[in-house]
Order: C-alpha cells, then structure tokens, then sequence
C-alpha cells in the first residue's frame, strides 16, 4: 500500500500526481472465500478490515450492490460519543470510541475525527434527572461525561441561546469532551483502503439475490455476477437488513424508517462543538467545510425511499432556531435521506442466526456512524471465531425471546 | 466610480432611479432594475470574490441562480446580515451593503492567494486525507486552520429582526418557470378556467424573452411576455408569484415555493417601510398537475484558467447587455459549440464593443446565427476552441487552438488573442433538479447532450426543461402542455392557445464538447476548472478516477464536485463528462448523482415560519394559572403545562424581608399538608372520558389489572404496560356508570395514553364499542389533602363526607361551593384527601371559595415539588420518573396489581412471562436512606456494593427519587437496586464526581405511615 503523508504529498506533485495509486483494486469474485460480508458501507468494511488485520482472515469478500460506503455511511451526520447509559451499550460504544482515537493512524488515512466535544441539553426537571443519571453511569463506566451549567454551557458554545427568553430554557446539560464528529466517506474509503491492501475483495455493483442454506448451514451467497461460495457470510446491510433476513428465511425484529438531515451553506467558524436536545428536539454541528449539519428524528412512516416528508424538516429548523435564534437568516442548502432499520429497544443487532455460519449485525437505527470502527471490530471477532465476541454477545437476537432488551430510546432519543 | 460599461440606452432597467450601493467598502451607483451582479459589472467590478481553496480572484460568471463566483455578504447591519447570496440574484436596492466572502485583508490584494499560488501543487483531491496526521494530537490545531480557510460567509450573531409565513395553497395546475414555454402553459390552462399558479424565481416574468434577439407576432419577444403576464393578472383564476422559487418537489405533486417578499427592497421589511410585513413566505402547494418549465442552464467549457474574472458563460452577456444595459468589456472571443451562443457576439457588436473572434469546436457550422454573425464581419474560426485564458486579474488574452475532439488532442498551432473577456458556451442542460427530488432518475439524450426529466406522476415538463429550446417550438410545446395538464386535472375542455408567429431559425446541430483539450497533458495542464465554487478541476476528477473512484458519486465526494451552494449547475454534466472520458464510459453510463431540494438555498426562517419564539411550542395553563402568578409561584415546565412548583413566600429575618428558597418553601408546604391542610391544583393530569358498551373490557385489556368487579362509584388504581411488558403509565381510574370511566393518566403521559388506546382499538380490537375523549382541558382539579381535609370540605359541599359514607376510593356528584362537582376519595400524598373536579370555567370561584373557608385551618398552597415529596415519603411512583421503559410491576413490588388470570390476555402480559422478565433479581424499587441524615442523595447516582473496584465498575442500580423530608427531619429516596427487596437493611455506596462516597441503608419504600391509616381517617 502506497503510503500518506504530508512528504508524499510534496513527492507527488513534482510528479503532477500522475502516480498515485488506486485506492482499491476492481476484483472479479472469486468462486469461493473464507468470509463474505454483504454490504460494503463503513461497518462491512471495517469488520473485512479488522478480520484481515486482527484476526488473519483475508480470503474476504465484501459484496456491495452499489458503491463502497453508499448508503447511511454517506448520509448521516457524522457524529461520533459514546455517552450511552446502559452497561452493555456504553461498552460497545466506548470500545468504538477507543479504536476512533487512533483510527487516522491505524488505516493511513485521515479520518478527520474532531474530537469537539458532544452537549446533550436538558430543558426540564426530569430531563436533568436524566442527564445526572446518565453521567454517572458513564463516569462509572470510565467514559469522560460530566453535567455541566447554563453558564458552562455558554462559555463551550457562545451561539446558543441560554437565555431564559427560551421556551424550554436550558438547565444543564451533559458534556462529553472526548465525543466529536468525523469525515463520514473518508472512513468507508479508509477501511476499503486498508481492507483491500490486506487481500480483501470489494465488489462493488454485485447484489446478493440469495443464500445458499443447505442443512441450517451457509454455504454462499447468488448474486447478479454469479453465486460465491463461503461457510461464512456476515450481513451488514443496515436498511435493507430485513430484506436480506427474509431471503434466508429469518425475521428480525426491525423496522425501516426514512431519517432526513440537512445542510445549510457553508459559514465561516461558528460552532465549536456538537449540540443535541431531545426535549427541543433538534441537533447541530458545523463540518470542517462550514455547512451546519443539522437533523433531528426519524420520519414515523416505514419506507425503503432515501428521502422524507417535508413537516420533518420544518420541525428540525424549529427547533435549531429555538435554540440558535441568529441561524434564522442562514440559509439551507439541501436535504436528504437514508433507511434506518430501526429494533424497539433502540439497541442493534449483532448475532448468530438459526442458519449455521449466517450472521447479521444491524439494527443500528440512527446511531450507526458512531459505532462504526467498534462494531466492524466486534463482529470481525465474532466471524473469526464463531463465537460472538463478549462486547456484542448482549446484542443477540435472542433478547427479544428472552426480553433481555437493553432499553436506549433516552439515550438515542434524538436521531443522530 | 462611473458605470463605465453601461450603455446610454436599452435594458430593462429605470436610468431615471440612481441607487447608491456599497460593495466591499466603495461606493457605487446603480439603477432600478439592476442586480447586484449588473449594478458591478456596470462599475467595471472585475474580482467580486477569492475562490474556495486556490484563492483566486474570481469574476461573475454566469446571470442566475447557477453563478458559482459571486457569493457575497449582504446586510448593512448586524441582525440583518445574510451569509452567501448570490450577486445575480440579488436585486439592487438603495443602500445596499454587500462584500466578498473571502479575501483579506480584501478581495484584490488577497494574502491566501499565495498559499493557493504555491501551495496549490500539494492540494489535489482529497489531500487532506492523505496528511495531516502526524503527529495525531496536531489534528485538532490543523482543524482550526482548515476551518478559517474553509466556510463562504458568515452567520450573523444577532436574532433576526423579521418574520416569516407559511402559507397553504391548492391548485390545479402549477407551472414552475414563466419563460416561454412556462407562460403558453400558464395561458392555456388559465384560459381553460383551471386554478393556475404560475411561479418564478427572477424579479420579472418572462425568463429567456427579457433577452431574446427574436421577435414574436413581429413584436419584440419581451412585449409578448408583457402581454401574457398582464393578461394572467386580470385572471381571477390565476395566482402569480413573481421572486418565487420553487424549491423542493416532494411525493404527490407536493411542491414547496419560496417567496422572497421584501428582500428585493431593503435588508429587513422594516427598512423597507413594511413594519409587521413578512421578508418572506413557504406556500406548501398540492399540485392537481405540475408543469415544469424550469428552462436550461448554458454550460461553459472547461479551459486552462477559465476561471479569471472576464470569463463569462455566453448567454450571460446577452442578458446584461439586454436586460441590464451593460457591456462587461471591450473586446469578446467567444468560444462555443453551438449556434445559440452567436447571440453573444452579435449583442456584444451591436452594443458597439469589438468582437475579436468567435472560435467554433464544429468544422462547418453554417446556421443562420452563423452566417449573420460572418455577415457581420465577425471573424469565426472553426474547428477550434479556446484552449486557455492569459491574465491574472482579468482576462487578457485566449489562446486558440484547432482540436479533435474524438481523440482529445490539439491539432494545430496556437494563435493568441487579445481580449479581455471570453465567453463559452458548450452546450445547455435543462434544469432537471426539480424532477430529479421526487427519486426519478433524469435520462440522457444523445440529440441533446444533455439529461431530461424522467416521467413523474402528475408532471408534465415543458420547453427547455426537456431540450425543446428553438423560441417557437417552445411556445407551441407550453401551450399544449399547458392544456394536456389542466385536461389531465379535469378540465376536459381545455385546449391549447393559439401559437403565436415566430421566424423557424435554421441552427447547425451541436457538437460534443465539455473539456478543451490542451498542448499539455491534463494533469500538467494549467488548472481547468469544472466547479468553480468548489475549486474543483478537470485533473482532480481525472485524479479521482485513477485512484479508482470510478462511481459518480465517489468522484463527487472525493473532489467536492457538485457541493457547493449552486449544488453543480454549471460544472455537473462537464465532470460527469471528465469522468467518463477517463473511465472510457458514455456519460450515462457514469450517470448522475442526485439533486436534492433545496434548489436554491432558503432561509431557516422561511422554513421556520411563525413556529418560532414564543408560538414555538404553545404553553398549557390551567384555570388557575392566574392566581398561582399572582401567589408569587414558581413554574415547572411538565409537558406544555406550565405547573405550580413551589410557592415561596415572603419571611423577615434580621429586619430584611426575602423570599423563601425552595428548600424552605418546601419543607413548610410538607408540614402544612401532614399537620393541617394543603392544596394542589392537579388540573393538568390527562383525563380520558371512556364509554360504550365494550368500555370495561377494554379497561381490562389495557391496564394489567382487573376491572370486571369496579362498581359505579369506585375508583381503582391501574397500570398500563407497554407490549414489551415495561410500565408505561398509571393513575386511576373511576367508574361512573356500567359503561362509563373516567380514567386519568399522568400529566406529561395524557396524549400519549390517549393515542396507544386509539391504537390498540383501531388496529387490534375494532369489534370493541368503546369511545375515548380528551377531558383534560374541560375539568379542573384540586385536590385538598391533609387532617383537616374533611373539615374544611364539610364547610363547602353537601356530600356526605362521612367515613364509612364516603370510603377511600369512592366517588360521589354533589356541589362543591355551589357548583357540581365529582369528589374523589384518593390520595397521592398519604393523608385523608378530596380530589375536587369542577368544570374548568368554576374553578377560581371554588378555589377561592375553598381558601376563603380555608382561612381558620391555614389552607396552604403546594406546588409539584411538595407533591413529589409527600408522595415519595409514602412510596408512591411517578411513571417516567422512578420508571424508564425497563421497569415491570413486579419491580415495582406491585404484583398486586397484576391479574395473571385474566380470561383475556392483556397488553404486556406474555412479555411478562419471559424469562429475563420473570428473574428474581431484577432491579427493584426500594427505598434509601443516607447514613448521614443531612444528605440528600443525588437523583441519578449510581448505586455500586463496593465503591473500592476499579472502573468500569459494577452498578447495582440508581436513585429514581431524592427529597429532604422535614417529617423525617432527613434526606431520603426512592432507587431501583438489583434484587432490591432481598437486600432489606444492607449498606450500598454511591460514588460521586466530586470524589466523595454516599452511603445508605437499603429500606422499604414506605417512610411514612407503613399501615396506611392517615389516609383514612
């Protein structure tokens, strides 16, 4: 793999740049694989990445329908904490935001990851209850979380309106320091980067039609370029996960919801850090290009179409207003859509299946960027050993029988 | 400064109103009528802005909404600023403040360029993927420098001084665009009676005619569009909206438009003279039919240094010498691969400037622009094209060369030409972005070299917009259109209106042509640019598909193309065409990426509408609120409702008077309520009237208790789980007759509750009679509560408030203070109570009966806090407070409010059965209570049994509940602990993040009066 760098940079141009290599090779599938995972956004990457650099599995196929990191690793807001309340939630979340600390570094590729800093308001009583519960929980749970006042609040973020003038004025909030956004296409393209250099094929444009189950085992997958044998295929399909289940013959507990987001034009710096609030309902960062990022909750419909319902976008600007009374005058650029699969704990999914070597890691509903360094690593752990590794072991199909639910609608309250 | 290249006569606009307007600190003047854009030009305004990431001075490109340069800073002051407007589009009004969004110290004498200048070797595509991460704790530092770089204008720091509509609006035929094609449209349909709103985006009506060489009916085209437009006027049937953008085109012929009321006038609609006015207004349009005839957008060619000011998109120059009078230049090289673009050079002659050549990519086009322009004296090279602009700051000179554009060569000797401006033009697109937000993908059409519309329901496309451009056939084309939609809505008459006369043109069929080959090859070529706003050039996408970005919409992220605020008007199809020419691929089969609303950018205000300060959300008061405000009481926000929290009143101490803390207000208002009488105004717990047949049945089926046996006049407590067998809300519910119940939910939970029981009947259980009605608004409640409850009562009402008449859980009619009234025996605070409920308008005469009487037994007022207190003290939950979704009734010790039995199974019960549900050492309400007894316990600390491990450490559970209890002269809690009941007397440790470690006593949750007796005395 050619390697990045400033000094690469420099070498290059006196070469017009006409010998950079290609980021990733064009394979043509082979017959059969050690691994196939389905779905070629940042969590199938990033798992085919780690089985190859972790585990030494690299006779690995990613099958992808469209283009590498094309459905919600493209369209979400790049936000990236870990400030979970539940154990097994704040475990999985944290682990990812250990592997986001070191991610630019470890792929060669920067992944941009700003770490700004995440504000979760509270506007009410209760909401402030929540906000101490759930600091406490993260502190205890080593994540960097702390509750802190109207007047630290304005000092972190000068643009916001603490004012009492507020419908809901701001009491407090929860502040995680370690929390921040990252460059969302630059990690699928990292990952893809890093898998393939390891041997990894990505076949991009290749969409699975089918699974080849014989006895309760894996045996491939059909695809419109041919069937590809392998004994282990794990599924990472995010919105269309429900649709790739029922192929298989499994049902999943999932719902696909249209989630929008938008953009204003770019600004100059205006926005130090990431604000959130369920209560207001609205959330806004700024990207490093200066395009408020703006989204709020998921459309209540179900739908496999990327884009929404107008009244959502109202909404989302409501509130962002509400809270940031100068952005009035700020223009939006554009709006669009992804397909959350969304489970009823706000939890994912990360299991085995009744099929014998079929696995499937979704669910993510509108927390899924985030996760996605720790998610690929867990999942890769668990397809490399058959056994699912102890971070994602909780997030089994299983607890909807068992009702082991792990209950985060507080904590992914408003859709990020 | 003179408006050195403004004609004496012709244009649009009104010489005889002068406008003074300030861009980048000088002053200029210009004329009603004016853009931004025209008004700079017409100074000899050559650098409006500094490009993106090269800084490079940058000139107005193009007249519209596709401009990519000229992106300025508007508003004179602070609340009024608006970032990023576009010059083109911003008419000129008087007093005008304006700048370069980049550039400093300013837009000619620009310190970045240098970086850009020698830096820009090192910045291809996506080079900042590729560094910036050595050492890692320096990336936050480079940040805040890529950010500085980064961002057009600025947000202002100040709320916004006007306001903004939503309007609602229905038609049958929409038409989006009032050029030729869109008027005929508009025309047709309106005469046919069809309710009609024509919609479009400049400062007058009539798009490409303002600017048309051509003539109509003999008359110039733009007394035709004067004509229509008037016409339309008069009709009572037709709404037009001039400044109206059509933004965003939604599912179901939902179209969204913004009007720009007064931002054509003065910076905010105050300073326009129209105080109380809206700057602008959302009509949110369901369409019977929609006509898109949005027209085209000229593509410029992409060549070396294309981008220095006195580079020009060709139709550009026709429209500000036509519509604007004024001339950006002296001397025009035009470069083109079309007829159409001939206009320029003949506008640009007859305006009395020199054109020096027009250089034609096509070997022998012979049109009739073309023989005009030769006849004309025009020199015209053919076969050739403009391979690269010369100058720094303007244009000095165009280098011409001969081409092949099969093999992509130059094949002759370049011959250099003096000028200072150079227009191109390859070609048109018609503008698709509306068609495309409805997920239709756009088609290629190789006759056209461009993408059109793909069909949609309920749309019609018409002129331009689907490649139809010849000026006749463009009329003819709207005015069938424009009958086929309104036939299409109903009205089955309708026919098309007369076309009107205009000379057939004969036109030489374009050639393909997007990037100019160069002597050099293109990744050493000087920068040619695809999308100007972005900075992005034909290497980069060339860049991009050697890395192996070989998806459009990779090639997109990876170089920014298509991003910028104009979202790739002009640059889009030439990547694409890059792109393909790389990849070896015909442009559809690179195909497009996908255009999303907005079409043109829109201010969050406009979105917002009226839904903002104080009718952002609306605020909920019960009958009482006033008296509450005048008792000096503190609110809490408890969903809308506005609640009495605490009612602090005045107290001397030291010959000072102050007001009570709450703390003070509290343990006063506790005592009140257990030593004599208190009283809660309980108004805003939701009440849901439930009635019919089948009413008890569903009771049972939605609470997890029973409800066969509830007799009228009983009251009883229920739980509501969610399927998930979780608590989801509680209260009680009174029987007031067979088929009558009055339930009550909590305050924050009412709607909710209201719309779950909607849901199970309309989709479960339809067979069910039963009716639900919101009553929460219509009855007030007050509930008085303490040992001298029934005295006070007795001096009030003609119930029978005996004991053994009146029992715990017992409801009874009768009149309270006059007035009928339903009296409930229950109690939320552990002592003898009487929830009162009247109807909301007697309220404040029984209140104010209530502590007229009250008087003697020191009636006191307390609010939500003293309430949480005394019930805390008595265990008493609050549903979404001590609960959180994950909690069962069996964690709540409340298996007595489980009917397992139930002939029918109940929502939540089969969840409850499963085994996590059903384990013994779940989390468990208990009560706490701190060692130290002037401690009162965090609300949300963490339980842990040993406070010594190490992080991550182990949880037990939290503290739900938290409140000193003057009673118990102690601090005391509620908390949810793992296998809490078999932990009774145990010691648990809650570790703060001030470093300090609470310790407490594991306890029943009843703290006082475990028997229950006071409640019923």
């Amino acid at each position: 793999m050619q390697r990045y760098s400033g000094f690469s940079l420099v070498k290059h141009a006196l070469s017009h740049h006409e010998n950079w290599q290609r980021h990733w090779r064009n394979p043509t599938p082979k017959k059969r694989y050690d691994v196939i995972i389905v779905g070629g956004g940042g969590h199938g990457l990033a798992t085919a990445y780690y089985l190859a650099k972790e585990f030494g599995v690299t006779n690995v196929a990613v099958v992808e329908k469209g283009w590498l990191g094309g459905g919600n690793t493209a369209r979400n807001t790049t936000i990236v904490r870990s400030n979970y309340l539940w154990d097994e939630a704040a475990q999985l979340y944290n682990h990812s935001l250990d592997l986001w600390k070191g991610l630019s570094q470890d792929l060669n590729y920067n992944v941009m990851f700003s770490q700004r800093g995440v504000l979760n308001l509270a506007h009410t009583l209760q909401d402030m209850r929540d906000v101490q519960r759930r600091v406490n929980a993260n502190r205890l749970n080593g994540i960097d979380s702390e509750v802190v006042t109207p007047e630290q609040i304005k000092e972190i973020e000068p643009a916001l309106d603490t004012s009492k003038r507020a419908r809901y004025p701001i009491m407090g909030a929860s502040w995680q320091k370690s929390a921040g956004v990252a460059r969302h296409d630059a990690v699928a393209w990292g990952f893809a980067r890093g898998a393939d250099a390891l041997g990894v094929d990505l076949l991009q444009n290749t969409e699975v039609t089918g699974f080849k189950i014989r006895d309760g085992q894996i045996h491939g997958v059909h695809t419109n370029r041919g069937d590809i044998e392998a004994q282990t295929v794990g599924c990472v399909a995010a919105g269309n996960s429900g649709v790739l289940a029922k192929m298989a013959g499994i049902k999943l507990p999932l719902e696909s919801h249209p989630l929008q987001a938008l953009v204003s034009e770019p600004l100059k710096p205006i926005l130090n850090t990431v604000t959130m609030s369920n209560h207001v309902h609205g959330y806004v960062s700024q990207s490093d290009k200066g395009d408020l990022v703006i989204g709020a909750g998921i459309d209540g419909y179900l739908g496999y179409g990327q884009r929404g319902s107008y009244p959502t976008i109202e909404h989302t600007l409501q509130a962002i207003v509400e809270m940031f009374p100068m952005f009035s005058r700020v223009r939006m650029n554009r709006q669009w859509g992804g397909i959350v699969d969304t489970c009823p704990d706000a939890c994912p999914i990360l299991s085995k299946t009744q099929v014998k070597g079929l696995y499937f890691n979704c669910g993510w509903g509108t927390g899924g960027f985030k996760a996605t360094p720790g998610s690929g690593h867990v999942f890769a752990a668990s397809l490399a050993k058959g056994e699912m590794h102890p971070i994602a072991a909780p997030f089994s199909i299983d607890r909807f029988h068992t009702g082991a639910l792990i209950d985060e609608h507080g904590a992914a309250g408003v859709a990020h | 400064m003179t408006q050195s290249n403004r004609l004496n006569q012709g244009g649009r606009i009104d010489r005889s109103r002068r406008l003074s307007f300030t861009f980048n600190g000088q002053q200029y003047m210009g004329f009603a009528g004016d853009t931004l854009a025209s008004a700079l030009l017409a100074n000899g305004v050559d650098i409006v802005n500094r490009s993106f990431k090269y800084s490079r001075p940058r000139g107005i490109t193009a007249a519209g909404p596709e401009e990519p340069n000229a992106i300025v800073q508007l508003g004179a002051s602070e609340a009024a600023q608006v970032p990023n407007v576009r010059a083109t589009q911003q008419a000129l009004y008087d007093g005008l403040v304006a700048r370069g969004t980049n550039g400093w110290p300013n837009v000619q004498r620009d310190v970045m360029s240098w970086v850009g200048k020698l830096g820009g070797g090192f910045m291809p595509p996506g080079f900042y993927y590729k560094t910036f991460m050595a050492p890692a704790s320096m990336w936050m530092t480079y940040e805040k420098f890529i950010r500085k770089g980064a961002g057009l204008g600025r947000a202002p720091t100040e709320a916004d001084p006007d306001i903004y509509d939503h309007f609602n609006q229905h038609c049958d035929v929409l038409v989006i665009g009032a050029g030729p094609a869109g008027l005929a449209a508009a025309l047709s349909a309106a005469r046919a009676g069809a309710r009609v709103i024509l919609c479009d985006e400049q400062e007058e009506m009539g798009g490409s005619l303002l600017d048309s060489r051509e003539a109509i009916d003999g008359a110039p085209a733009s007394a035709w569009a004067e004509q229509v437009v008037s016409e339309l006027a008069g009709l009572a049937n037709v709404t037009l909206l001039p400044r109206t953008t059509a933004n965003g085109y939604h599912d179901h012929n939902f179209v969204t438009l913004h009007e720009r009321r007064t931002e054509h006038l003065a910076d905010t609609a105050a300073g326009a003279g129209r105080e109380g006015e809206v700057r602008a207004r959302l009509h949110r349009v369901r369409a019977g039919r929609v006509v898109l005839a949005s027209g085209s957008h000229e593509r410029p060619l992409v060549y070396a240094n294309n981008d220095v000011p006195g580079n020009l998109v060709a139709g550009a120059i026709s429209v500000y010498i036509r519509r604007y009078g004024v001339v950006p230049g002296q001397r025009l090289v035009l470069s083109t691969n079309n007829d159409h673009a001939y206009r320029a050079a003949l506008d640009w002659q007859e305006a009395g400037r020199e054109v020096v050549a027009v250089v034609d990519s096509r070997a022998k086009p012979d049109g009739d622009l073309v023989k005009q322009a030769r006849d004309a004296g025009i020199r015209v090279i053919t076969g050739s094209a403009v391979m690269e602009a010369t100058g720094s700051q303007r244009v000095s000179g165009a280098k011409v060369v001969a081409i092949d554009t099969e093999r992509f060569v130059v094949t002759g000797k370049v011959e250099t030409l003096e000028c200072d401006t150079i227009a191109s033009s390859g070609g048109y697109s018609p503008v698709v972005h509306l068609a495309s937000h409805t997920g239709k993908r756009p088609q290629w059409r190789d006759d056209l070299l461009g993408f059109v519309p793909g069909e949609f329901k309920g749309m019609h496309v018409a002129g331009g917009a689907h490649g139809v451009y010849a000026l006749g056939e463009a009329l003819a084309d709207g005015a069938g259109v424009g009958a086929e939609a309104a036939r299409a809505a109903g009205f089955k008459e309708a026919a098309a209106i007369a076309v009107p006369d205009v000379a057939v043109r004969h036109e030489s069929p374009i050639s393909a042509l997007y990037q100019v080959p160069h002597e050099k090859p293109p990744l050493r070529a000087p920068k040619q640019f695809v999308d100007l706003q972005n900075d992005v050039t034909a290497a980069a996408v060339e860049l991009a598909t050697r890395e192996g970005f070989e998806s459009i919409e990779h090639v997109k992220r990876y170089t920014a193309l298509g991003f910028g605020t104009d979202q790739g008007k002009l640059g889009n199809i030439n990547g694409m065409a890059i792109a393909a020419r790389c990849l070896n691929r015909s442009i559809p089969e690179v195909g497009t990426t996908v255009f999303r609303p907005n079409y043109t950018p829109v201010s969050f205000g406009a979105i917002v509408g009226r839904h903002c300060r104080e009718l952002f959300d609306p605020e909920r008061y019960t009958a009482l609120h006033q008296w509450h405000v005048e008792n000096g009481a503190e609110f809490e926000d408890v969903g809308q409702w506005k609640r009495p929290w605490y009612f602090p009143q005045k107290r001397r101490a030291g010959g000072q008077e102050r007001l009570e803390t709450m703390h003070e207000a509290v343990a006063r208002e506790c005592l009140a309520v257990r030593r004599g009488v208190g009283i809660l105004d309980a108004s805003t717990l939701g009440k849901i009237d439930i009635q019919g047949p089948d009413a008890r049945e569903f009771l049972g089926r939605v609470y997890t208790n029973k409800w066969a046996k509830l007799a009228p006049g009983r009251v009883r407590y229920g739980l509501m789980c969610k399927d998930d067998g979780m608590l989801m809300d509680d209260g009680t519910t009174s029987c007031l007759a067979e088929n009558h119940f009055l339930m009550t939910t909590t305050t924050g939970g009412a709607a909710g509750v209201l719309e779950w029981l909607e849901l199970w009947h309309q989709t479960e259980w339809p067979e069910l009679q039963v009716y639900f009605n919101s009553v929460t608004d219509h009855w007030a409640t007050m509930t008085v509560t303490g040992p001298d409850a029934r005295k006070l009562m007795s001096e009030v009402t003609d119930i029978d408030l005996d004991r053994e008449q009146f029992k715990f859980m017992d409801w009874k009619e009768g009149k309270v203070a006059g007035v009928p009234a339903r009296v409930f025996r229950i109690s939320f605070t552990g002592e003898l109570a009487f929830e009162i409920n009247v109807q909301a308008n007697y309220a404040m005469h029984v209140w104010k009966a209530l502590f007229a009487h009250g008087e003697k037994y020191d009636l006191t007022p307390y609010g939500t806090e003293t309430m949480h207190v005394l019930r805390a003290e008595k265990g008493l939950i609050i549903a979404g407070q001590d609960t959180d979704g994950s909690v069962t009734p069996e964690d709540l010790g409340m298996h007595w409010a489980v009917g397992y039995d139930k002939p029918f199974s109940w929502i939540g019960q089969r969840a409850l059965t499963r085994p996590d549900t059903a384990r013994e050492d779940r989390k468990q309400l208990v009560g706490l209570k701190p060692k130290d007894p002037k401690v009162v316990l965090e609300e949300g600390a963490q339980i842990v049994l040993d406070p010594e491990q190490k992080i991550p450490m182990t949880m037990m559970g939290h503290v739900t509940s938290s409140y000193y209890s003057p009673v118990l002269e102690s601090g005391f809690a509620l908390a949810v602990l793992k296998g809490g009941r078999n932990r009774m007397g145990e010691t648990v440790y809650l570790p703060m993040s001030d470093g300090s470690v609470h310790q407490a006593e594991v306890v029943s949750t009843v703290f006082i009066d475990p028997k229950g007796e006071r409640q019923n005395v």
